[in-house]
């Protein structure tokens, strides 16, 4: 196709909706301006994302991909729109639900893919897994629900005693909200006004428990009682940039942590054991696909303001598509880590030490 | 990823000790290499295997009324169902209870008991046994579950701070005996780091609390009876790679197995062999394999209860055979294993035991993380 960029709108101004605030006077912005190349590349990195989670549901089906696998179709507005809003220096923790993040944050598909078939080519070097992917400033990756958030609230501590003006982003989801040390965090975060910025991706379902069933408060934003909070849909990519600006903002002042909640939708179950119908119905999947899907909202808001043309959202497409199946590809024939990296890293120790196998006369060797 | 501790008695025989022992030691310890196929020490990696171990039923109990083909959760369904049946006051709650629960143990109870009976818990363990605790202290019979035994510790200091010392702290004017938890544990080809782990040796580190694990459905729903009959708060660990692997026929009434006893699965004579849990199952086929291959007579004890475990039963075979092997799949170190040789050389009988006198050889478990994939090396 022939592109006269003179034809397109450079950027446009979006209303967004009004967030719903918890003892703070004044909210994010309720316009969001989207220049052509920022939507372009946000349309990017979300569709790469949902092709990267469609590809991983494949190949978990082949049996290629074992184990546990936690995909994150439907919230790709969160990782993308959160990561527009903080910079790469930052740093940022989640739970399992973790693909999305480790590309946002650095990590690229084949490595994601790697690691997620468990090739030495992967982001853990293979010994990770699908929950335990890690990059620079992207602390997992976390299998235990909860426990990653006071993990964040250190990471913040950190910052601040370092004083580099980095901010810890700390995600969970909405049951994990109702654990222990949760509460504990916001406590101690909030006493040390900790640059920390708390983040509950509420997609409904706690595993297969409706938010109605587990939370005697669903209002999950001002459940940091003392800690600021704002309610946001997570379904639109811009509503998420300009929330987590506000609130990096407002920790990156001193202001101590800031609670958001993002009202978001997966469209796959809980893992890849579960077939996400049982507890919700296929209309109701259905029915957010239709009308709230991320990538869908910003393609429309593209095309009708004419920032892109129909043929170049393709292109984009099918480079992604490309991309994908060059990753799957690695990932499938890249060979597995080898058996002299299976005890390393354990403790760190100067001279190696010698580990037991799995009989009394195979020692393996631990270095670090 | 079984960890396994070896020690042989010196023999009362005349002759050097090095020599008789290490004899002994190295060639069965390296013919044991040989066979067991779960050791073997290849290098490449292995794609999927099938379980490490074949399911072999026992024949039904007799002694117990009309029996039913059940597999492990249905087993542990039963045992709930005759609970909520006979006690009234009984209780079911856990994360994921109420539709049946992640492992279908508490299938259809909701609907039979109503929803005051089972219910869900949000997620958090802390404040499930901490909730279970109170329960159990007010007079209701709290069964607890816990997702998977690797979440357990969150729970940990309601545990051992909170449910073990209870009734000693206030000089049993309180206690929180009718409090059971129950969690799926242990290996089951795919789990991983988070939903592999057995964490009984943690526990045993504390009075005041029982600690069961069952080997196959009978026992399984008898010990689970047991347990919440039992005046003391317990951990009733169930191998979640037995849930449906091990299919058996089960009496459909209540029946109790007592704790505290371990059952000699085989009577041997020249080495015994201790395990719980699926472990026992592995040592089934070692066992065979040695008699076939050795001409090594085993005796194999599944130990059932961790805490408070039955030391008489194994010091008298170990009296017996001369020889102890010790077969857990959690980590060597700690684990708990180690406790039961400590215990098992300190018995005092007439015969001594003395360590061989090379460096300790053990077949062992790696001390590292559980990589998915080499799972199968199991």
């Amino acid at each position: 196709y022939v592109s006269t960029y003179a034809d397109f709108t450079p950027q446009a101004t979006f209303d967004i909706k009004k967030c719903d605030l918890h003892k703070l006077e004044e909210g994010p912005p309720l316009q969001a301006v989207l220049t052509r190349e920022e939507g372009l590349q946000y349309y990017r990195t979300m569709q790469t994302i949902r092709r990267m989670e469609l590809k991983a549901d494949q190949l978990y089906k082949q049996k290629i991909i074992r184990g546990f696998c936690h995909l994150y179709d439907g919230q790709e507005a969160c990782a993308v729109g959160i990561e527009t809003g903080i910079n790469l220096s930052d740093h940022l923790i989640t739970a399992y639900r973790a693909h999305g993040y480790t590309l946002t944050r650095g990590g690229t598909v084949r490595e994601i893919m790697a690691e997620l078939t468990g090739r030495r080519g992967g982001i853990a070097k293979g010994k990770g897994g699908s929950m335990h992917m890690y990059t620079k400033h992207f602390y997992g990756g976390n299998g235990i629900v909860g426990a990653q958030v006071p993990l964040g609230a250190g990471v913040a501590l950190a910052c601040k005693y370092l004083g580099n003006n980095e901010i810890c982003v700390c995600l969970y989801g909405d049951g994990a909200a109702n654990q222990g040390q949760i509460f504990e965090t916001y406590n101690m975060a909030s006493l040390w006004k900790l640059p920390c910025i708390f983040i509950c991706e509420n997609n409904k379902y706690g595993m297969g428990t409706s938010v109605e069933r587990a939370a005697a408060s669903t209002d999950y934003y001002k459940r940091g009682d003392f800690i600021p909070g704002l309610r946001l849909d997570g379904m639109d990519v811009l509503c998420v940039r300009e929330a987590t600006k506000f609130a990096a903002e407002h920790c990156r002042s001193g202001k101590g942590p800031i609670l958001m909640e993002l009202q978001t939708y997966r469209y796959h179950g809980h893992s890849m054991s579960d077939p996400g119908v049982s507890y919700r119905t296929r209309e109701e999947i259905q029915e957010v696909r239709s009308k709230s899907d991320p990538i869908s909202m910003l393609k429309d808001r593209m095309l009708s303001n004419n920032m892109a043309s129909v043929e170049e959202l393709k292109e984009i497409d099918v480079e992604v598509r490309k991309e994908i199946e060059d990753a799957a590809q690695f990932a499938t024939t890249d060979p597995e880590p080898p058996l002299d990296d299976l005890c390393n890293h354990i403790f760190y120790n100067d001279p190696p030490m010698e580990v037991r196998g799995t009989n009394p006369w195979t020692k393996l060797k631990s270095v670090s | 990823m079984a960890a396994t501790r070896l020690f042989l008695r010196a023999s009362p025989v005349k002759c050097s000790l090095t020599g008789l022992t290490g004899g002994v030691h190295s060639s069965l310890g390296l013919t044991l290499l040989k066979l067991s196929p779960a050791c073997t020490a290849k290098p490449q990696a292995q794609r999927r295997h099938a379980a490490h171990f074949t399911y072999h039923p026992e024949p039904a109990p007799s002694q117990y009324g009309p029996t039913q083909k059940m597999n492990l959760f249905q087993s542990v369904t039963s045992a709930l169902d005759n609970t909520l049946a006979g006690d009234p006051t009984a209780v079911i709650f856990g994360e994921d209870v109420a539709f049946g629960g992640v492992f279908r143990c508490t299938v259809g109870l909701r609907d039979k008991y109503g929803k005051d009976r089972v219910f869900n818990t949000p997620l958090c363990e802390q404040g499930i046994v901490g909730f279970g605790i109170g329960a159990a202290a007010a007079g209701a019979t709290a069964i607890a579950e816990i997702q998977f035994a690797d979440y357990i510790y969150p729970a940990f200091d309601q545990i051992v701070n909170e449910a073990a010392k209870y009734r000693y702290r206030s000089g049993n004017m309180f206690d929180c005996g009718k409090l059971t938890i129950r969690s799926p544990w242990g290996c089951v080809g795919h789990g991983s780091i988070y939903h592999s782990q057995c964490p009984e040796a943690f526990f045993t580190h504390c009075p005041g609390i029982k600690i069961v694990v069952p080997r196959g459905p009978v026992q399984a729903k008898g010990l689970l009876l047991s347990c919440i009959a039992d005046q003391n708060p317990c951990i009733f660990f169930e191998p979640k790679i037995l849930y449906r692997a091990a299919v058996e026929q089960v009496p459909t009434e209540a029946y109790q197995i007592p704790l505290s006893q371990a059952e000699v699965l085989q009577e041997g004579s020249d080495l015994t062999l201790v395990a719980w849990g699926t472990q026992v199952h592995v040592l089934k086929e070692v066992a065979a394999m040695a008699q076939e291959k050795l001409g090594v007579s085993c005796e194999l004890i599944d130990l059932r209860t961790i805490l408070p475990w039955d030391t008489e039963t194994v010091c008298k075979s170990v009296v017996k055979t001369g020889r102890l092997l010790i077969s857990h799949e959690a980590p060597v170190t700690g684990g708990f294993a180690a406790e039961i040789s400590s215990t098992v050389q300190t018995y005092e009988s007439t015969w001594i035991f003395k360590f061989p006198p090379q460096p300790h050889k053990k077949v062992t478990a790696r001390e590292s993380k559980y990589l998915s994939l080499y799972f199968a090396l199991f």
